[in-house]
């Protein structure tokens, strides 16, 4: 698939922000409202998760073994099993069994089409297997609700769960008015529902053969799990008397008991529902009599399979797994990709995807799955230029991560493939514009943008340098048109303006480490310290550094009057701005650079405070995949979010008093970050906000739709505002909005057109009131 | 077996807008009749003492089975927890005669009832090693949200009632 344009992508997106982005919006973020509230209301999620994750690792490890085990489990009950290498075998096989069993039943002849009716499956989407069905001229009928809308409407599906979440109900109707032309104009949801039910109801009764996917297979028993809340998928598969369940080689789990977990945690984190409507396992083929509707006087029990209960189900009954390959067994040696195998498919990550919630899986791209998880599906089954086109709509926030049933890493996967797509791509003639400013580990061919992004810390100091000529420059309207052409950073954006002296500076013209330690002592006289001997380092990320300096002026501040020494020494990146363009060498590197750089104060039991929770982000979880492992829990449990430690210190007993506080219930409306988020770092922050005297109400909107780099990124600019615009009505009518992070800042200060502080600024001594 | 559970039983199926009623064996058939809608369909029950009333056919043709508008079957445990009854796939077509009519009538028996889904699991098992090892958990009525709201009778039952046999 050819890569959009930069341009094509911008139309795309705005094209389905105004078609789909409504419909989405509404299923995607109750179904992940209801997924929160589930997740919260069951008391041994976190151990169900943990659990779920370990089947899944070790059946994805012991992979060839359970093929096996499975083959003898189906054909000891009468089945079949066949594994097929890639889509255009699995298609040749499942056409094989329809026109085969058709003609053994008599049914199909010269005018006669072998007709078969499917349950919803995404792994038979990956395959297109209805366009081969049909090629050799199968009649196929989609019996999912949601499915059968797209099959009508001839569309793909843009959601795991949901598959046609993005059309509306106004628009089914006027669909099925045009199609089927009733006498009464379909309107109501109730309307549509039955008549679909009727209609699909005669193709089930009718069909030659029931083709279902797998939500999971069970290896000793050749046991099939099915999740539906409609029951179209027992349907299809007990009433045909053939029933092909198609399924890729990850669904298989070794035993019956570790079903248990997957059945209590699937419908949780797919829609909120504490268990689904049908669980179906299916050991066929069947003692299930078969349903002849051809011969509505027959009895349908009384035949040989009334009789036959020796374990290999009713003898008239035709059973095929087929297992697919697809590129899921080269997934299973990828260290990286390995991860997508534990998927279960429930599209959890989707619903708590901010932009997912904007655009839907159609602004994903990729051929056949949708959202955060797509990234590694699509590099494993299509390959990596079908990844590629949209996995920049990660923007890295880790909503997902705390969503994903199976504890899987998306962020990490979108990270490792726009790594490899960065490397697959030709050296482009832009290189030379920021070779000077790019001192980064990255081979040439780099996008120039994603570089740019990239290397933001080496641009942050040279334009503070430079400042304000530099923020002059910047602000030019020929120089703007140069970044948008360049760069793709959109002209109505507004850039940071660089601060000519930057923390560092400023801490060392004010006296540096002594100073502070005569500040901290004073305020130990004054009794407002902690009972705690501590000393911090201050991490200087790029934009506490070089633009949000009054951030950083406001935590040397408050941690003096709190009683702790500070210093501030001029630190390496820590390697997040690389990561979230792909740049996995730079960010290893930066993140070696950082540890050395730090490594000394650690062993002089310093503790290291972060302002910007991304840099947190990255030291707390990335850096296990850049640092040796004991580097990195060293630095991991030394580290802290700047806020997360004045509340440790104030619970060591130091004196709210000495910081600005609020009048006992001031109101204050107060947007975390979404990573912070993930670390469970929202928390603190709510508390020392209260303990100073401040009523901060929280927002809940899922990201700021800013993250970083995104925001500024030309294609993507009316979606960031999109996202951010649902984070501006939950806090817009608060006199005093504050925030954690640089970029959800600057989201919120452009849309609410006015200053947007972050809470140490707030409750710094003196103060600062926006 | 507590009556707890069965209390569970029937809070979590509340919420799932299905009924229970809890009956004796000697008033189960009388009660059975009285929940039907005809036609009926049904898959013998094999609890002693009970039998499905007149009204309802056994060893249904597949023309009774599509005209039905109640299907009766035993179930073989029920899960009070999240309100699940499952259902076997039986030579006597339990599993079409429970999914096919708009209203389902599942009877189970007192004891058959477990607290939660680990001790469902470990029915399913016992099960599994019987060779019942085709089950259906069927919790509440079919529903769909793909036409734009919540819609109840979709491929499955729209109406579904649990009889729990109290001294079983």
């Amino acid at each position: 698939m050819a890569q959009r344009s930069r341009a094509q992508t911008a139309d795309h997106i705005r094209h389905l922000l105004e078609t789909e982005g409504e419909a989405i919006h509404e299923h995607a973020s109750a179904s992940n409202e209801r997924r929160g509230a589930t997740y919260a209301a069951t008391d041994d999620i976190e151990a169900l998760r943990t659990e779920a994750r370990a089947i899944k690792e070790d059946a994805i490890d012991r992979l060839p073994d359970l093929i096996e085990t499975v083959r003898e489990a189906v054909e000891a009950n009468g089945g079949t099993v066949y594994v097929a290498d890639d889509a255009a075998d699995a298609n040749a096989y499942v056409a094989d069994v329809v026109e085969t069993r058709t003609e053994e039943n008599g049914v199909a002849g010269e005018t006669d089409t072998p007709s078969v009716v499917k349950s919803k499956s995404m792994t038979t989407e990956e395959i297109d297997l209805n366009d081969a069905l049909a090629a050799e001229g199968i009649d196929i009928t989609e019996t999912d609700l949601g499915e059968w809308v797209l099959q009508v409407a001839d569309d793909t599906p843009s959601h795991i769960v949901g598959p046609a979440m993005h059309i509306s109900r106004a628009e089914i109707a006027d669909l099925f008015n045009e199609r089927f032309d009733p006498d009464e104009p379909f309107e109501t949801a109730e309307e549509l529902t039955q008549f679909a039910r009727d209609h699909l109801g005669e193709r089930i009764t009718e069909a030659d053969v029931g083709i279902t996917g797998a939500n999971f297979v069970v290896a000793d028993s050749g046991t099939i799990a099915l999740v539906t809340n409609e029951g179209n998928a027992r349907k299809c598969a007990v009433t045909p008397d053939t029933h092909v369940a198609v399924a890729g080689v990850e669904k298989l789990i070794p035993t019956l008991s570790d079903l248990e977990p997957f059945v209590d945690i699937i419908a949780k984190s797919a829609t909120g529902q504490p268990i689904s409507q049908y669980v179906t396992m299916l050991s066929p083929p069947t003692d299930s009599p078969t349903l002849d509707f051809d011969s509505p006087e027959e009895p349908i029990t009384g035949g040989d399979g009334a009789e036959t209960t020796d374990g290999t189900g009713d003898p008239d009954r035709d059973f095929h797994l087929v297992l697919l390959d697809n590129g899921r067994m080269d997934m299973r040696e990828d260290d990286q990709l390995r991860e997508t195998l534990y998927c279960i498919r429930c599209g959890a990550c989707s619903n708590s995807c901010a932009n997912f919630q904007s655009v839907g899986g159609h602004g994903f791209g990729g051929e056949t799955y949708s959202g955060g998880i797509a990234t590694g599906w699509e590099a494993g089954v299509h390959g990596q230029d079908s990844a590629a086109e949209f996995n920049d709509l990660c923007t890295g926030c880790t909503n997902c991560v705390d969503a994903c049933p199976v504890k899987i890493d998306i962020p990490w996967i979108n990270t490792v493939v726009r790594d490899r797509v960065n490397r697959s791509s030709e050296p482009e003639s832009y290189d030379f514009l920021v070779d000077g400013l790019t001192p980064d580990a990255e081979e040439g061919g780099l996008d120039p943008g994603k570089r740019f992004f990239g290397n933001i810390g080496t641009v942050a100091k040279a334009a503070s340098a430079t400042a304000p000529v530099s923020n002059w420059l910047a602000d030019a309207g020929p120089v703007r048109s140069a970044l948008e052409r360049t760069l793709g950073i959109d002209r109505r954006r507004d850039l940071p303006t660089f601060q000519r002296e930057s923390l560092v500076d400023w801490f060392e013209k004010r006296g540096g480490v002594a100073a502070s330690s005569r500040r901290t002592d004073q305020a130990a006289a004054r009794g407002s310290g902690a009972d705690l001997d501590r000393e911090v380092v201050c991490y200087p990320d790029v934009y506490t550094n070089y633009v949000d300096v009054d951030r950083g002026k406001a935590a040397v501040r408050t941690l003096e009057a709190l009683g702790v020494p500070v210093r501030v020494p001029d630190l390496p990146e820590s390697g997040r701005a690389a990561l979230s363009q792909g740049m996995i060498a730079t960010a290893d590197e930066q993140a070696s650079e950082l540890y050395a750089a730090v490594a000394e104060d650690l062993d002089a039991g310093r503790d290291v405070v972060v302002i910007e929770p991304s840099d947190l982000a990255a030291m707390h979880r990335e850096y296990e995949r850049l640092l040796p492992e004991a580097s990195f829990e060293r630095l991991r449990e030394n580290s802290y979010e700047i806020c997360e430690y004045v509340y440790g210190l104030l619970e060591n007993g130091a004196d709210p008093s000495a910081l600005s506080t609020g009048d006992g219930a001031e109101p204050i409306a107060y947007h975390s970050h979404c990573q912070q988020r993930t670390l469970d770092l929202e928390a603190p922050t709510v508390a020392v906000l209260e303990q100073c005297g401040y009523a901060p109400a929280t927002s809940d909107a899922e990201c700021c739709g800013m993250a970083g780099s995104f925001g500024y990124k030309r294609e993507y600019y009316e979606l960031s505002t999109d996202v951010g615009e649902r984070l501006q009505t939950q806090v817009e009518d608060a006199d005093t909005v504050v925030a954690s992070g640089t970029s959800c800042g600057d989201q919120l200060e452009t849309l609410l057109e006015r200053d947007v502080p972050h809470p140490i600024e707030l409750l710094a001594p003196g103060g600062r009131r926006p | 077996m507590t009556v707890d559970t069965v209390g569970r039983f029937e809070r979590a199926l509340e919420g799932l807008e299905v009924g229970l009623e809890r009956v004796s064996a000697a008033d189960a058939g009388e009660r059975i009749e009285r929940t039907i809608d005809e036609p009926a369909v049904g898959a013998p029950l094999p609890f002693e003492g009970v039998s499905l009333p007149e009204g309802v056919t056994t060893e249904p043709t597949a023309g009774e089975l599509e005209a039905a508008r109640t299907g009766v079957t035993p179930v073989g445990f029920a899960v009070a927890e999240y309100g699940t009854v499952a259902i076997e796939s039986t030579p006597d077509g339990a599993e079409p005669i429970s999914l096919y009519p708009d209203r389902h009538v599942a009877v189970v028996a007192e004891s058959d009832v477990v607290p939660d889904l680990s001790a469902g699991f470990e029915r399913l098992a016992e099960g599994f090693d019987a060779g019942r090892d085709s089950v259906v958990f069927a919790t509440g009525r079919s529903a769909t949200a793909d036409m734009g709201n919540l819609v109840h009778g979709v491929h499955g039952p729209g109406d579904v009632d649990v009889i729990v046999l109290e001294d079983r």
